[in-house]
């Protein structure tokens, strides 16, 4: 699902303190970053994350900024696409373009020995990119190819029906490709309007590490970041209202098995009960094999290959989600299955799941720390949350302060099956859609 | 951001020594290599920058080690590894290493089957004992097994059944390995997977997993010193089970037929063609062919601007996709393959004919100097950035070592890569891009969907139910 992507990011952060010495800087520009300096490989790994990301692709333009930035690499300056990618190869730098609902992600990897020129590269493919119009036309074409791929894709249609009942108007309920059409009609023109409503100082946040000092990475902040806008043309997104009914849509697709989707109501990270509910989701759904569904429909059962839920915090919206895929003609057994554990959960948990969900949330924290890239891609992410430089040292408390008198509560508040939507993509027996006609009309 | 990753380059591994001075003692810095009484051949790779260990045990057993009719026993057993021994419950370990906030899991391919954990250093010494337990101890319940056999089928519906694309694959390979059993799919056939049982589980663990036949990878937060006292702590008092059987498998023979297939599914948005052609893989002391075969995948289509089929035909719309790739991590003869999705509105047959004269060319022209300096860059630059993590170099090494290499050998890779020459890529590039044992298949929508913006009635539209 299109909200997933988020959660997993916080994922990555919900870890307790650990000896990692993250400095704060901020170049002679005034350009602010986190960096964690570790000079034990020639490299360095920085991420560029733009607050707003694909939500703030302008009205009538669904699509221009996931076009955008995936031409951003393709031609800048002097260089055409070619030259561009050439001249990174010679470097042996590496870049990323990527963008989300929630922030537009640029990575970098250079070599010590030639980073600054790595640095000149990208600021040109942020700055100065060429949007030339063969490559606009390959790209498109590309975007095109990947919308009609998610038209056969039953995973890919649960999850757009499921945005599309739970977002309203808001661009979170619309896949940030855009659709055939609207991809179709977007000009050159609206890439570099597109840029301009992402691309800006205003809203960058940026994660660095590797072999780097406070010095030499202020001055790369400003070489790459430097000649772009002060401020996007865009406010950043409103929040939007979660319209989720309970129910159960079927969207028809000719397979085996069905793709089964459900969601409901979740809440923001800064929600006072964001961590009870960060280990309720662990027992319930999230812990791998040891987890109630994983038990219930897997081990025992052996209804699926894989079952998980996930706390998707949106920056804009949250909702409480999970996934399964599983024979047609048990699909209503799982789903069943699914909604007494959802409702279960009310009941409370036992002091040994309590034990284990924090001994893992506590304990998996050196396992995210690893490497540059992984770091620089965390600090990037604390950022956009908007977490405290010293989150990393008081993340633990939180989460071993949770009890289950907690677990309970937001289970109360958060997990009732009865207003849990499901969307099935398949050939579901046992089961039966719910849905008012309405929602018929919608197809694709 | 639209173009697959850089594939097989980036599996690096460190190279310290040059390769004019290097010798059979010498390691590169932080790997370290020593072998049990009982046979048990163990790598470490240092890493202290993080408190984090990946503990690896790969078995040098695969899906390509089966009799036929028992297809998918390797994978089955895989999972019902995780059904506890003497000492741990059914499921026990995986939740004994969550609960102490790491993670595991494992995999199986035609050549080994894997298995390992990610979690705090100070716990190594928690997950070695439950992993050599259950190389030597593992107990299958009667409750068990017939669960586990239908989470394996559902596991096939996913992955497989509900995809044309793995379907097409699978039915590709059986006809580029048509007597090799690397024409049989890793997770079986799915009429044998029904009739798999407990008892031809317990047999192929009886037979294959012991000490004498398995590698042991630690890498990250761990010394030498540790490793060694660890190991032999754990898995030293497990004895060895005869000696280690030669893989002998039945080898393709000559092929004289170039193949074709075509598949047509109305889930297929859109033309596919995969040409996979039967390519020598890395043998112990002999990795020179796969070494040029890798850089020729990286020089034919690593690259969407850059590499050949990309500047002739992505570049030049004729294609929306192109990729090459290669893998010389292989027991015996692999396949080199090539894919391409044609641009709107280009005939299928075009785009194949396009590809064709793109081909020949490079095999007249040879490499230009400047693209194979480009690659020889990523190479050298790979060195560094592989360094960046231990699990990722752990993997290096197990299916290195799993597939018959040497330490040695996956040491070497990294020089005998940079020292490819344009020479070594043609004599490559003609040996496999023309010879006749290949395959060219095409994964096709129905007919009326190959233009179209708009659905094609064969196509079946998602329907919201009320």
């Amino acid at each position: 699902m299109i909200r997933a992507a988020i959660a997993v990011l916080f994922a990555v952060l919900a870890v307790p303190a650990h000896a990692i010495d993250i400095q704060a800087v901020t170049s002679p520009g005034g350009v602010k970053a986190w960096l964690v300096q570790d000079d034990s490989i020639p490299f360095v790994a920085v991420e560029f994350a733009f607050r707003g990301g694909a939500s703030l692709d302008a009205p009538g333009k669904r699509g221009a900024i996931n076009l955008m930035t995936g031409t951003l690499e393709e031609g800048a300056g002097s260089r055409d696409s070619v030259a561009f990618a050439q001249a990174v190869e010679d470097l042996g730098a590496q870049f990323s373009f990527d963008v989300g609902d929630d922030s537009l992600s640029v990575g970098m990897r250079a070599l010590s020995e030639n980073r600054d020129e790595a640095a000149a590269l990208l600021a040109e493919a942020l700055t100065q990119p060429r949007f030339d119009d063969a490559a606009v036309e390959r790209v498109r074409a590309q975007v095109q190819s990947i919308i009609r791929s998610e038209e056969t894709d039953p995973q890919a249609i649960a999850a757009k029906e499921m945005s599309r009942q739970a977002w309203g108007d808001h661009p979170y309920a619309t896949s940030i490709n855009g659709t055939l059409d609207s991809v179709a009609a977007l000009t050159r023109q609206d890439l570099v309007a597109a840029k301009n409503r992402v691309l800006a100082r205003d809203r960058v946040v940026v994660g660095a590490a590797g072999d780097i000092s406070p010095e030499e990475l202020g001055l790369l902040l400003d070489k790459v970041l430097g000649g772009l806008p002060e401020q996007g043309t865009a406010p950043l997104p409103e929040p939007a209202d979660l319209q989720l009914t309970g129910g159960v849509t079927v969207v028809d697709w000719d397979s085996p098995q069905t793709v089964v989707s459900f969601a409901g109501p979740g809440l923001p990270i800064d929600d006072p009960d964001y961590f009870a509910a960060y280990v309720a989701n662990h027992i319930l759904g999230g812990g791998g094999f040891s987890s109630r569904l994983m038990e219930e429909i897997r081990e025992k059962r052996g209804l699926t290959y894989g079952v998980g839920t996930t706390l998707a915090t949106g920056v804009y919206g949250q909702t409480w989600q999970g996934g399964m895929a599983g024979s047609n003609a048990t699909t209503g057994q799982a789903v069943d299955l699914i909604k007494a554990e959802w409702d279960r959960m009310a009941e409370g948990v036992t002091d040994r799941e309590l034990t284990d969900a924090k001994t893992y949330l506590t304990g998996e924290y050196p396992l995210r720390f690893d490497g540059n890239g992984k770091i620089a891609g965390i600090l990037a992410g604390m950022q956009l949350i908007g977490f405290p430089i010293d989150y990393i040292n008081t993340r633990n408390a939180k989460v071993e302060a949770v009890t289950a008198d907690d677990v309970k509560r937001v289970a109360g508040r958060l997990l009732d099956a009865d207003g849990l939507r499901f969307v099935l993509v398949g050939r579901p027996e046992g089961i039966e859609a719910t849905d008012t006609p309405e929602a018929a009309e919608v197809v694709n | 951001m639209h173009r697959p990753a850089l594939p097989a380059l980036l599996a690096l591994t460190l190279g310290a020594a040059p390769a004019l001075a290097q010798t059979a003692a010498e390691m590169p810095e932080g790997i370290t290599h020593f072998t049990l009484p009982n046979g048990l051949e163990t790598v470490v790779i240092e890493d202290h920058r993080a408190p984090v260990v990946v503990q690896m045990v790969w078995y040098k057993i695969g899906s390509a080690d089966e009799q036929p009719g028992k297809s998918g026993i390797a994978h089955y057993l895989e999972h019902l590894m995780f059904k506890g021994t003497e000492k741990l419950e059914p499921g026990e370990l995986s939740k004994t290493v969550t609960a102490n906030g790491g993670m595991d899991n494992a995999f199986t391919s035609y050549d080994y089957t894997a298995y390992f954990q990610r979690i705090a250093s100070d716990r190594l010494p928690l997950v070695m004992e439950m992993e050599a337990d259950r190389m030597a101890n593992l107990r299958i319940g009667e409750d068990d097994w017939q669960a586990e056999r239908q989470v394996v089928l559902e596991e096939r519906a996913q992955r497989v059944d509900s995809d044309p694309a793995s379907l097409f694959a699978e039915e590709r390979n059986a006809t580029l390995f048509y007597n090799h059993p690397y024409g049989r799919p890793v997770i079986g056939w799915r009429a044998e997977m029904e009739g798999l049982t407990r008892d031809d589980a317990l047999a192929w663990y009886d037979d294959h997993y012991s000490p004498n036949e398995a590698i042991l990878i630690l890498a990250g937060d761990v010394t030498p010193e540790k490793a060694r006292e660890l190991a032999e702590r754990y898995y030293g008092p497990i004895p060895a089970k005869g000696e280690a059987e030669p893989r002998l498998r039945p080898q393709e023979p000559t092929q004289r037929s170039p193949r074709r297939m075509e598949m047509t599914d109305p889930r297929v948005p859109q033309p596919v063609m995969t040409r996979s052609y039967v390519a020598p893989e890395r043998d112990p002391g002999d990795q020179k062919d796969a070494a040029a075969l890798t850089v020729l995948a990286e020089l034919l289509g690593g690259s969407m601007q850059t590499s050949v089929l990309g500047r002739e035909l992505a570049m030049k719309g004729k294609a929306l996709w192109v990729n090459a790739g290669y893998d010389g991590f292989s027991v015996d003869p692999t396949s080199f393959g090539i894919s391409l999705v044609p641009a709107d509105g280009m005939a299928p047959e075009e785009a194949e004919a396009e590809l064709d004269r793109v081909l020949a060319r490079f095999l007249e022209t040879g490499p230009d100097p400047a693209d194979l300096d480009r690659v020889k860059t990523q190479i050298e630059a790979a060195r560094v950035y592989t360094l960046d993590s231990a699990h990722g170099r752990a993997y290096d090494y197990g299916q290195g070592l799993a597939t018959g290499l040497s330490v040695q050998d996956v040491n070497d890779w990294p020089d005998i890569l940079a020292a490819v020459t344009a020479e070594d890529v043609m004599a490559v590039a003609r040996d496999v891009l023309g010879s006749k044992a290949t395959v060219t298949g095409w994964l096709l929508p129905p007919p009326a969907a190959e233009t179209a913006d708009t659905p094609p009635a064969a196509t079946p539209t998602p329907e919201v139910q009320g």
